[in-house]
Parts: C-alpha cells; structure tokens; sequence
C-alpha cells in the first residue's frame, strides 16, 4: 500500500454529468458580464459628454445678407474672450462647418455664398460658466445674428438618460444571477437526490450536516468558478470583437462604446469569484433544506 | 409479551447503553410494524436478536441507530432520552454506534481502505493517524489483498467484510449489525464473531440480528425473539 495515499473524493466525480449545468451557467455569467461592460461603456461615455458639454458653449454667428462671415466670427470671438468664465475661443473654419453638415448633405461642396454659419466655441470654467443671456446682450449691436446653444439643456438630460440605462444594466446583471442561482440550487438538489447513497453512509457514520453540505458546497463553488472564467472570457471577447468590427465605437458617434479598456480585465477574476459565491451559497442553501426536510 | 429483566451493568453508575420502553413504530400511516417494545442493553453487553423474516428486527435496529424515530415510546441512548435530542446532538451519538448493514451500503466509487476510513474521516482524522489502523484490520477480516479494490468488483462475503470493518474501526461504544454472517463461509463467520468478541470484551455492546441458530448457539449470550412486530422470549442460549 502506498505510504502517500491520499483520501479519495468523498463525492463521485461527475464531470459528464456536470457539463451541460457548467455550459449554463457559464452562458448566465457570459450574459452578465456583458450587461455590466455595456452599462460600464455608457458610464464612460456619459461622464465624457457630460464633462464636454459641461466646459463648452458653442456660438452660431449667422452672417448679414452681405456680411463676411470670417470676419464676423473672428469679432464674435473677440468680444466673447473677454467674458468672465471663458477661458479661451476657438474658431471654427468654414470647413468645419460643413464638415458637420456632410453626414446629411454628403460630400458635395457648398456654393461659396451660401450663408452657412460659423462656429465659435468657447472654453469655460465648468464651475462657473458666462450665462447665455450675458453672452446674447453682448452681441445685441452686432451686423450679424447670434445663436448660443446652451449645453446645460443637453448635459442633464444626458445624465438622467446615462443613469436609466446604468440602472438597467446592474438591473439585467442581478436578474441573470438570481437565475444562475436558481439553475445551481436546482442541480444541487438533484445532486443531493442522485447521490443520496452517499449523503446516507455519512449521516450513520456521524457526519453532520454541515459536512455534507460542506461537500456539495465545494463542488458547486468549483463549478461556479470554471463557469465565470468562461463566460467573463467569453464576454470579454465578444465585447472586444463587437467593438472593434462593425460595433458602436465610433461607427454611430452617440452610442456608447463596448470597447472595454485595460482594467475590464478585472472582471476576469471578478466575475469568476462572484460566479463560484453565488454558486456555493445556493447549493449550500438547498443543501441545507433538503437535509433538514429528510432527516429527522 | 415477556417483559425483559435488563443485564447487569459492568458500570453500576452509567444507565444501559440502550433502553426501550413500550416503544412502537409505523411507516407513515401504514400498521405498526413494532409495538410494545421493552427491553434494555446493558453497556458491554452481548446479545442476538432473532426472528422469522418480517418480524422486524432491521426496524428495531434502525430505532438504535437513529436511522428512524419511534411513533411512541421512549428510548434511551447512553442514557439520553432520544426524543429529547437537538438535530445536532445526533451526528455526535451515531459516531458512538457503529451498524453493519444487511446490504452493507458501501460507497461505491471508494476503495476499500477509504470506505472503512469512512467515520474515522468524518471525525476528522488525518490518513497518517488511521492508515496502520486501517491496514491491520483489514488483514485481520482477510481482505489485505483487495484494500484499494472497489466495492462493485468485491464478492458479496468481501463487501460484508468490509462493511464490518467499517463499523469496528472507530471501536464503537455499541455495535450493531444485521446478519452480518450471511454471505461468508462457516471458517470466516467465526472469524468475524471473534471479531465481535474480542470487541465486547474490551467493552463494547452487541447486539447481532440473525437467523443463524447454530450460530446463535455457538455464542452462549442472551437472544431476544422478535414475532410480529412484538419482542416474544428473552433467552440465554444453552
């Protein structure tokens, strides 16, 4: 006999049978996961609008029917430098303009006369910006016409669309894990009835229950595990691939992007761990009921 | 019904190691399938429990091992009113009882070595503390030679060696079993009563379910008669 021996698995290893749960779950995590990269990816891109808008005024400076436009934005920009709360102008070229106008009008050039609007943007103090009525009285003398588009309007409504669908993704994520966690207290259950042999012998030799439940609770966090590592792997991927052939990141520039960045990785471990948790603690749970209803 | 005059005790301060008083049993809403039962075991004691077939000595031997829990009556465990006992209670009273099974219930998918290791893991030894223990029992029941055989490839003498094993290895305070002779040859049911002995005399109490009456006879030690359900003699084997 071997002096090494060590004490044989004292629940019968069912890998055959443990694959199609490990398949579903791994698929709830797989699930999961992308709810959480999709409600990460509208977090970023919320906080990215929403601080842009937050720092930017843009005025449209609409030229006389004679007017020169160049020469009115370069006074429109001028005279909004010197505003309290701009911290500097940006003048937009006509080139610019139509840039913006392409995606509807496609790529054919403008008549030189045509009477587009020029951009000025202006840089403010996020913290205490000019207020677009002070700004529209300063150009109440001017040849041209002044159009400023308050952000402020977009920003909160921004805000409380980007906190819906944050709330909705977090919303998806916790249903798909009640779900894995009922699939798993479902299979313990099974488990417990298909090795009742087992759970028996050990009751008669005096194992407590919560060494039985002890065993089913370790397989089932084992399981667990190898089901968040696939599913986060694979969530992970599909992410990556979604974003980067033909996915939202800058194919449609309002939607959020499901390119993940550096630390997504972190949901790697992450989803692991809190897959093998919520494994254990419902076979543990059904474990622990199923005993107490069968032994007096 | 003979009501039972309880053994001598080896210990006059300890109370029987079991004790039943007017203790009756039913499955479910089905008939009693024991009624009136009385009778004590004394601790170190050494007794056969007989019968026909149906009489209900398995039931009677599930009630000690707390297998099941009686309709009506009381028993007394090591002088715990059984009744009385919390869920938690049990797992620490079943490891001072060990039960040979009719049907031996061995686990399958472990060897032979860790089947009989069974109670002495689930009290929480380590392998370096039993494996001697282990070895040398398993040599003395003659199956040295199968230690990390499975139970499906074993003869039917072999599993209930080994399944006795495993009730002795943790020296239990009481040892039940049921037929635990009837799969083996004469040479090796003396053996295994040996076995038995040798255990009540370092003070263990016996008590053996069989329909063995040669047997029986060889051993000399009372035998309680169960009959429909009811406990009909009480006698000292000539």
């Amino acid at each position: 006999m071997s002096q090494t021996r060590r004490p044989a698995p004292l629940l019968p290893p069912e890998a055959g049978r443990d694959l199609p749960l490990l398949a579903v779950c791994a698929i709830l995590v797989f699930l999961a996961c992308l709810a959480v990269i999709g409600a990460a990816g509208t977090w970023r891109a919320s906080d990215a609008w929403t601080g842009q808008l937050a720092s930017e005024i843009t005025l449209q400076i609409i030229p006389g029917a004679d007017g020169d436009g160049e020469a009115a934005a370069q006074e429109a920009g001028q005279l909004a430098s010197g505003l309290p709360g701009v911290i500097s102008v940006e003048i937009r070229s006509r080139a610019a303009s139509e840039a913006l106008l392409r995606p509807w009008l496609g790529r054919a050039s403008l008549p030189d006369d045509f009477p587009l609007p020029r951009l000025v943007t202006l840089n403010v103090d996020p913290d205490d910006p000019p207020l677009a009525a002070a700004i529209e009285t300063l150009f109440d003398d001017a040849a041209y016409r002044v159009i400023v588009d308050d952000n402020q309007l977009w920003a909160a409504a921004l805000a409380r669309a980007s906190i819906t669908v944050r709330w909705f993704a977090i919303g998806l994520a916790l249903l798909v894990c009640g779900a894995a966690a009922a699939v798993i207290a479902f299979a313990a259950r099974a488990s417990l009835s298909m090795r009742r042999d087992v759970a028996d012998a050990l009751h008669l030799v005096g194992a407590p229950d919560r060494f039985i439940t002890g065993l089913f609770q370790e397989r089932f966090f084992m399981l667990g595990l190898k089901a968040g590592i696939a599913g986060a792997l694979l969530a992970l991927l599909a992410a990556f691939t979604l974003a980067e052939l033909g996915g939202t990141a800058g194919a449609i520039f309002f939607l959020p992007s499901l390119l993940p960045g550096w630390g997504a990785i972190l949901i790697l471990p992450a989803a692991a761990f809190l897959s093998g948790l919520v494994a254990a603690l419902s076979a543990r749970l059904a474990i622990t009921t199923a005993l107490a209803a069968r032994w007096a | 019904m003979d009501q039972t005059q309880p053994e001598p005790h080896r210990d006059p301060d300890a109370g029987p190691a079991v004790r039943f008083d007017n203790v009756g049993m039913r499955y479910g809403r089905g008939p009693e399938v024991l009624s009136d039962i009385s009778f004590e075991l004394a601790r170190g004691s050494f007794q056969f429990l007989t019968g026909p077939s149906g009489a209900g000595k398995t039931s009677l031997l599930r009630l000690i091992y707390l297998a099941e829990r009686p309709s009506r009556g009381l028993i007394s465990l090591f002088g715990s009113d059984t009744s009385a006992l919390a869920r938690d209670d049990l797992p620490v009273l079943r490891r001072r009882i060990g039960v040979v099974f009719q049907d031996f219930r061995l686990l399958t998918h472990l060897s032979v070595f860790d089947n009989v290791a069974l109670p002495l893991r689930v009290a929480g030894q380590r392998v370096s503390q039993y494996r001697e223990d282990i070895v040398e029992l398993l040599n003395w029941v003659g199956l040295g030679e199968r230690i990390d055989a499975l139970p499906p490839t074993l003869s039917g003498g072999e599993q209930q060696r080994a399944a006795i094993a495993r009730a002795v290895v943790s020296r239990p305070e009481i040892l039940i079993a049921d037929e635990p002779t009837g799969n083996v040859d004469p040479e090796m049911a003396r053996r295994l009563l040996r076995l038995f002995a040798e255990l009540n005399r370092l003070g263990t109490t016996v008590l053996i379910a069989s329909h063995d009456i040669a047997l029986i006879r060889s051993m000399k030690v009372p035998v309680l008669e169960l009959a429909g359900g009811r406990l009909t003699t009480r006698t000292r084997a000539a």
